[in-house]
């Protein structure tokens, strides 16, 4: 048998540049990307703490309207959905899916020992920690860990639209790819000088850090490519909102129908953080994110992909039950969670809504552990090993 | 320096330059490479006599004059009153991390601010006030090479620390843990050197210690737990004093503090013997961190070739090099806070009590990507359009960003766009290339890819392809050809290492 130790063989294996990693990298994608049926889920952070009170209502409930004599939502104004909560105006469109099956809604979302600020509480949503509990990977990072040892492009399988990249995205071993868009990722890497620096041979010693960067950034470059064509092939056929979120989506859209390996999108929306005259700008958001969910929905429903595509929402708290002296709420705790999809198989209001006669000093009691959704959406829609990538076991739930 | 013949190989001088501080010019390397390493070392640990400047801002100073005026009415203060308050307190932090940068960027105690940024990241803290964060960037400047049991109590018993912590909330009838877990995990023993129960005891004993208005620490006698307290193993009426003794007592505390020094002047990835090693020199010279810096320093195994080129610098490294090397300034400072917050490591502004995780946690696509173009940006007036993470709008406030204060409409988008257009887009840099230029005068034309190389590169600068990076220098001038072969190297993955 023949034995090459691992030095010798490096020495082989120096002929081969770190330049030449790319077309064995872009070979990869020439094979049909996405497999028929192949789950994507698109997480849309609303940053700042949203207040879920006021996004899914408790339209029947009198404490609602005696805590809340400015902020709360009038019943004639409130969209109805079940007998008990319907949504804020702005998100009308949402009634749409909600009647198609195309929602469900989660109540009472958080986790134990919530911490009230947003630094630490996004950081705790965003590494699925316990609150006592400091971590340094992301959980869709450590998904990638978990998912990609072997994979050719394991950046690309997590994107998340936005110039840098959120912890939520950063694993261990592997990243995800941070693109706002394409065309301008292509033409920030297009430079001549880092592609011929590239063809440089890789060092044959692996202590030197320097290795790993000309890897990252290798990849990096042949991923701005590889986008940039798609994005060139990019169908135009949905009409998206001209906003920030719109924009995004669009972008999402364009990339899920391109047939992208992706397997998860990342993008936020804010700022929800609403101490003072909260109607106006949570209403103004609510519109943003509206119009662009059923611009998604839309386009992604007439290429029949959407029941392959997940969308979750997420806020790092929800906010107070009582108003506070300037028409806006404080920092609270429990929160909703949006699920929108045409592949749910529970569909509509998931469980009780808030119960407002037993608060915690103030603010609402979770009910649903966060990481019981990233279990159920990591094991049933993305066929991960949940427990590796979240430490432990979460009991699933049941939307799909 | 008699007796020594034989000169070491300049890349050590490079090595040791890096990693006790963030690079010299040339000729210092060429100074130093005229004395035997141990006599450097010396040199450079010795500077720790000179006590530091301290380092204050317009608004703390401001803010220390409001006091007497406002002592004692803070209840009344107007909707305005306060808001002057927060924008002092904001613009003040925010001015002390431009000045701390200003001083790395400049000092002659290079070592002393390196490993007073190694201490920001291990007693890491972020509190709103510029009062607060001046005294403990003090604290940690004036004891960065002086005793770490000093430093650790210095630090415990800063404001601080003792509200970031929430010390202040705990009280004899109801503990609040959260202080003495992050010492115990954080700044001295480790995870699992501990149990639960010695958390609980040793919150027992720091109830009532905290801070005055005035900022200084007070203990709160009423408020102590003055009981028996069974802590690790030994059993007392303990007070806090008492427990950050017994903590350096153990020597889980000198291999947890050597490990992540380790970490950071190192290698990201600990060798157990060496750090072994370290813990204790540290132990046995009774934590002073100037002997094992000095032991350190001066080993062989510090020069191991898998040392060399292993540790990928942090943003501040990365800026503050770059800056010690050919000095740039703006007539808006404040891209520098730009830079930090795209490069994610923003002086007081850790990401959590864990501080920064440094190593390959530095580098992603995007992350990557920014470095290598920073170098055009600072020195060859390409616009940075990268926008930071948006962060929630009270964090600014309660948690401070360095952000411009905003008139209109407080969404980040425009905040960003701001940053973009009215800072990234017109820098007005002056570069001073000058001293810069001068350094390679005796330097013949067709050395100078090679010379250039070896100042900026640490680890193999025999790796660098220097006729294809000369391929794309501007040769128009002399100057040119230097200026822009620099920039051209400062771009690639090499200079993002030490």
């Amino acid at each position: 048998m023949l034995i090459i130790h691992r030095r010798e063989f490096l020495k082989i294996g120096s002929l081969a540049t770190a330049a030449m990693l790319v077309p064995r990298f872009l070979k990869a994608f020439e094979q049909p990307g996405m497999a028929e049926g192949q789950k994507v889920l698109v997480i849309i952070q609303l940053s700042g703490g949203n207040d879920g009170l006021n996004t899914v209502i408790p339209y029947r409930n009198d404490i609602y309207y005696a805590s809340r004599p400015q902020l709360a939502i009038p019943k004639g104004q409130v969209v109805g959905l079940s007998d008990e909560q319907g949504l804020h105006p702005a998100l009308e469109g949402l009634k749409e899916l909600y009647d198609d099956g195309e929602l469900a809604i989660l109540n009472n979302v958080g986790y134990p020992n919530p911490d009230r600020s947003h630094f630490r509480s996004m950081d705790i949503w965003q590494t699925a920690s316990d609150s006592h509990q400091v971590l340094t990977t992301g959980w869709v990072g450590r998904y990638l860990d978990a998912q990609c040892s072997g994979c050719p492009h394991p950046s690309m399988q997590a994107i998340e639209v936005d110039d840098t990249l959120s912890k939520a995205m950063k694993g261990n071993q592997y990243t995800g790819l941070a693109v706002h868009d394409p065309v301008q990722l292509h033409q920030a890497s297009d430079d001549p000088f880092f592609r011929d620096i590239l063809k440089k041979p890789l060092v044959d010693d692996d202590h030197l850090q320097v290795d790993y960067l000309y890897k990252v950034m290798a990849e990096t470059l042949s991923s701005a490519d590889y986008l940039y064509d798609q994005a060139r092939l990019h169908h135009d056929d949905g009409a998206y909102p001209d906003t920030p979120i719109g924009k995004d989506m669009k972008t999402v859209a364009s990339l899920i129908l391109a047939g992208l390996p992706t397997r998860v999108y990342y993008l936020s929306l804010g700022s929800f953080d609403t101490h003072v005259n909260q109607q106006p700008q949570q209403a103004r958001l609510f519109k943003q994110l509206n119009d662009a969910l059923i611009a998604f929905r839309n386009d992604l429903k007439k290429h029949n992909r959407f029941q392959d595509v997940m969308v979750m929402t997420f806020s790092e708290f929800g906010r107070r039950v009582s108003q506070n002296a300037s028409g806006g709420t404080d920092h609270g705790t429990a929160n909703c969670m949006f699920l929108i999809s045409g592949g749910l198989k529970r569909q509509g209001i998931l469980n009780d809504p808030p119960d407002l006669q037993n608060l915690d000093q103030g603010d609402l009691r979770y009910q649903i552990d966060f990481k019981q959704v990233y279990a159920t959406l990591l094991r049933r829609w993305l066929e991960a090993d949940d427990q590796q990538i979240l430490g432990r076991s979460f009991t699933y739930l049941d939307f799909v | 320096m008699e007796g020594y013949l034989a000169r070491e190989p300049l890349w050590k001088y490079q090595h040791l330059a890096w990693r006790a501080g963030f690079g010299v010019d040339r000729p210092t390397l060429l100074h130093w490479q005229s004395m035997p390493i141990k006599h450097v070392v010396k040199t450079l640990i010795r500077q720790r006599q000179s006590s530091p400047s301290i380092l204050q801002t317009a608004e703390g100073q401001q803010l220390r004059a409001q006091w007497p005026s406002l002592r004692g009415r803070f209840l009344q203060l107007t909707q305005d009153e306060k808001k002057q308050l927060q924008k002092l307190q904001r613009e003040g932090v925010k001015n002390l991390n431009l000045a701390w940068l200003q001083e790395m960027s400049t000092t002659s105690d290079f070592l002393r601010e390196k490993m007073a940024l190694f201490w920001h990241g291990h007693f890491a803290c972020r509190v709103p006030n510029v009062l607060h964060n001046e005294q403990m960037l003090q604290v940690i400047r004036e004891n960065a090479l002086g005793n770490f049991g000093d430093l650790l109590v210095a630090v415990s018993k800063s404001p601080a620390m003792l509200q970031f912590l929430n010390n202040q909330q705990n009280r004899k009838q109801h503990p609040n843990e959260n202080f003495a877990r992050e010492v115990m995990e954080l700044f001295t023993m480790g995870r699992g050197q501990y149990t639960e129960q010695d958390v609980k005891e040793g919150a027992r004993a720091f109830t009532g210690w905290g801070f005055n208005p005035q900022g200084e620490f007070v203990f709160r006698k009423n408020l102590h737990d003055d009981g028996v307290k069974h802590f690790l193993g030994k059993t007392g009426r303990f007070t806090g004093d008492d427990i950050l003794q017994i903590l350096l007592e153990q020597r889980a505390t000198a291999y947890h503090v050597s490990e992540k020094i380790y970490r950071f002047l190192v290698n990201d990835t600990p060798d157990p013997g060496q750090v072994q090693q370290m813990a204790n020199w540290f132990y046995d010279s009774g934590y002073d961190i100037a002997t094992l810096l000095e032991k350190l320093f001066t080993s062989d195994w510090f020069y191991d070739t898998r040392h060399i080129g292993a540790h990928i610098k942090s943003p501040i490294e990365l800026m503050v090099g770059m800056q010690r090397t050919i000095p740039v300034s703006y007539r808006n400072p404040n891209i520098w806070l730009l830079f930090q917050r795209s490069l994610e490591q923003v002086l007081f502004y850790p990401p959590n009590v864990g501080g920064w995780p440094g190593g390959k946690s530095w580098i992603d696509s995007s992350s990557l990507m920014l470095r290598l173009r920073l170098p055009q940006v600072l020195y060859a007036g390409s616009i940075w359009n990268i926008r930071p993470k948006a962060m929630p709008d009270e964090i600014m406030d309660e948690d401070m960003l360095m952000q411009p204060e905003m008139h209109v409409d407080s969404e980040q988008q425009h905040i960003r766009d701001y940053l973009i257009h009215t800072v990234g887009g017109h820098m007005q840099a002056t570069v001073q290339w000058d001293a810069y230029l001068r350094k390679f005068q005796d330097i013949p034309e067709e050395q100078l890819p090679m010379e250039i190389a070896s100042l900026l590169l640490v680890n193999t600068p025999q790796d660098v392809d220097r006729n294809r990076i000369s391929t794309y220098a501007d040769r128009s001038s002399r100057e040119r050809f230097i200026q822009s072969l620099t920039v051209l190297l400062m771009s690639t993955p090499e200079y993002q290492v030490c």
